[in-house]
């Protein structure tokens, strides 16, 4: 069992009460930062500790709080991306819902290194009970004096806010969530200027997920080179994985990144297997947006070495052969999954949540979902299999944000790893179209 | 939607104001529009569990902004509900890790004992509106539906779809928010 350095408690009886929280160690890091460390200091054991951002990009956290701009006299923000909406992907939801006191100990140790005297955090707005849950918290924190002016004596003031969202996956791309934050549709932003120069409001702004900011008061309390000293690599630490799917045993797991994909899937410890006894045929291994791999290139890469829960392993064989780490929205699939039927449902997904700003995007998601439709329900052609990877093609690349790219790679690696599926839903079309019919053929075709 | 012409201009209650008051009080004051997507919501929860154009006004004059401003938010965000709704609005999640444990059979069981059609109007008794929805991340705990601020998790037995359906029956007023001292009767604006 490996170390749990965000979910170690999340079991404790009351630790969504700011009393248990402290009992276990909490808010140790806004005291040490606060007391103890300028906020350059802070920023530095973050880039120290070789943090990836968790919420899918992977982009270093303190190299993106490096690039804040601070011009003399524009207040600046720090606003915590918890719109988790990535199909696959529930971690955020756990973690605050749960440990409410490890985001907003984050969020202080966080902005008071960035020098944001007021921060907002951004929920999706299906989660409105766990807005609740945090501002209950957020007012323990105030009353507590961990918020609110001259914290603890430094001299240092915060004021942090829960905003929520109205139902829009989009949201999630960081400027999209920043429009939805100043009361606007969520249409991405041309970039540059980056929310490091303009962000909310035009002023410069860092926007990171939930649980790269919950993993801000482990690497403070035990330094950047303890936390990088976990892991594989470039990927450091520690990352939640979201298990769902015909997995036995689906929940949320705090795994140190290196884990082999084999044992995180059949170890009792982790998810235990496939449901009803049957086998594995493929997984999403990073949120619904990365490319999907059968069982064979999971487990293990085309040059035949294990897959390893890293940023590196997953991604190993490029796209030919391999994958991404994303978010670690974790989906597994039986033997009896249609993978036509699944890959229609996510086009459905990214049609319906395009925001319809370019048309490569707009009108491409749903070319690809009315063609995996029909291909589906028994009124496929042949040459629909190529028209979906021409579609994809011309979305990749072509728009403003990476929902273009999310739509278009898993169609690619759908018919890229299960062409014989596709052909089959053409050549057998009507027996295809029958509600739960499974693909008679080799169970794994690279 | 013919009644409206002569309907009163809808208005928040006290406890209302005074919650939009606080939220508002969250962003700098010019930038009070800010507020659109709480504000919405509160406005969602206080009118019948749906946004109709008059509410849509009084929130726009509520934040200083124009109406338009407010139609094109409440019509990109699928949270907002833009016709009469059932006393209860079942969002059934559709997307794939729900659909992997049985989303597509729930939500033709739902069909089958409220008699709506996800889509379509409420059911006739006017209890329960069908809505698909897209990821509610909570795809561990799959099939979900979310009513309101609850999530009902694990519906892939007969029982526990029963289960939630008797909760909702029994509802008589909708559960009061944290500003409220009690919930507000959801009135059934089905007609």
């Amino acid at each position: 069992m490996g170390r749990k350095l965000l979910t170690e408690h999340i079991n404790v009886e009351g630790i969504e009460t700011l009393d248990v929280y402290r009992k276990h160690g909490g808010y140790r890091s806004v005291e040490k930062a606060l007391k103890t460390m300028t906020p350059e200091e802070v920023v530095e054991e973050v880039k120290k500790s070789g943090l990836r951002g968790r919420g899918g990009a992977g982009f270093p956290t303190g190299l993106k709080w490096s690039f804040l701009a601070k011009p003399e006299g524009v207040p600046r923000h720090l606003v915590c991306n918890a719109d988790e909406s990535e199909p696959g992907t529930f971690k955020d939801r756990q973690l605050m819902s749960k440990l409410p006191h490890l985001l907003i100990e984050g969020m202080i140790t966080g902005s008071y290194a960035l020098g944001a005297n007021t921060s907002y955090i951004y929920i999706r707005g299906e989660l409105l009970y766990v807005l609740r849950i945090l501002e209950k918290a957020i007012a323990e924190a105030y009353a507590a004096g961990f918020l609110g002016k001259n914290i603890l004596g430094s001299g240092y003031d915060l004021d942090l806010y829960v905003h929520p969202g109205g139902g829009a996956y989009i949201c999630g791309e960081e400027t999209a969530l920043l429009e939805s934050l100043e009361g606007k549709r969520g249409n991405p932003r041309n970039k540059p200027p980056f929310p490091a120069v303009q962000g909310l409001w035009a002023r410069p702004t860092v926007v990171n997920n939930v649980e790269s900011i919950a993993a801000v008061p482990v690497i403070v309390n035990e330094g950047g080179d303890e936390y990088a000293k976990i892991g594989v690599g470039k990927s450091t630490g520690t990352k939640l994985i979201s298990a769902c799917g015909h997995l036995k045993q689906p929940g949320i797991y705090e795994i140190e990144l290196g884990l082999p994909v084999e044992e995180f899937i059949y170890s009792d410890e982790y998810c235990g297997g496939i449901w009803k006894g049957r086998e594995l045929k493929a997984v999403v291994a990073g949120g619904s947006s990365v490319p999907i791999l059968p069982k064979e290139l999971i487990l293990k890469t085309a040059a035949g070495e294990n897959r390893l829960m890293t940023y590196e392993s997953l991604s190993d064989g490029g796209f030919v052969t391999g994958t991404m780490l994303g978010s670690g929205g974790f989906i597994a699939m039986d033997e009896t999954t249609c993978i036509v039927r699944n890959t229609w449902n996510f086009s459905r997904f990214y049609h319906h949540e395009s925001c319809g700003q370019c048309s490569p995007c707009r009108e491409g998601t749903g070319w690809m979902e009315k063609v995996l439709h029909r291909l589906e329900h028994g009124h496929g052609r042949m040459e629909d299999i190529d028209l979906l990877v021409s579609v994809a093609k011309q979305i990749e690349g072509n728009t403003i944000c990476p929902l273009g790219e999310a739509a278009a790679w898993p169609v690619a690696a759908a018919v890229r790893h299960f062409r014989d599926e596709f052909e089959w839903h053409v050549t057998h079309s009507q027996q295809a179209a029958q509600p739960g019919a499974v693909y008679p053929g080799a169970l794994v075709t690279v | 939607m013919e009644s409206t012409a002569t309907a009163a201009k809808p208005q928040f209650s006290e406890a209302a104001q005074a919650e939009i008051e606080r939220i508002c009080k969250q962003y700098p004051d010019d930038r009070r529009k800010s507020a659109m997507l709480p504000v919405l919501h509160i406005a969602q929860a206080e009118f019948g569990g749906w946004v109709s154009p008059e509410v849509q006004d009084l929130v726009a004059e509520v934040l200083g902004v124009k109406p338009i401003e407010v139609y094109e938010v409440s019509s990109f965000y699928t949270m907002f509900n833009l016709k009469p709704v059932g006393k209860h609005v079942l969002e059934i999640c559709r997307t794939g890790p729900c659909m992997l444990r049985g989303s597509d059979e729930l939500t033709a069981h739902l069909e089958r004992i409220t008699g709506a059609k996800v889509g379509g109007p409420a059911s006739e008794d006017g209890l329960f509106t069908l809505k698909e929805v897209e990821c509610l991340a909570a795809c561990g705990f799959a099939p979900i539906v979310q009513v309101r601020e609850q999530y009902y998790e694990q519906l892939d037995t007969p029982e526990a779809v029963d289960a939630m359906l008797t909760e909702l029956r029994n509802q008589v007023h909708r559960p009061a928010l944290p500003w409220e001292e009690t919930g507000l009767p959801n009135a059934v604006a089905n007609n």
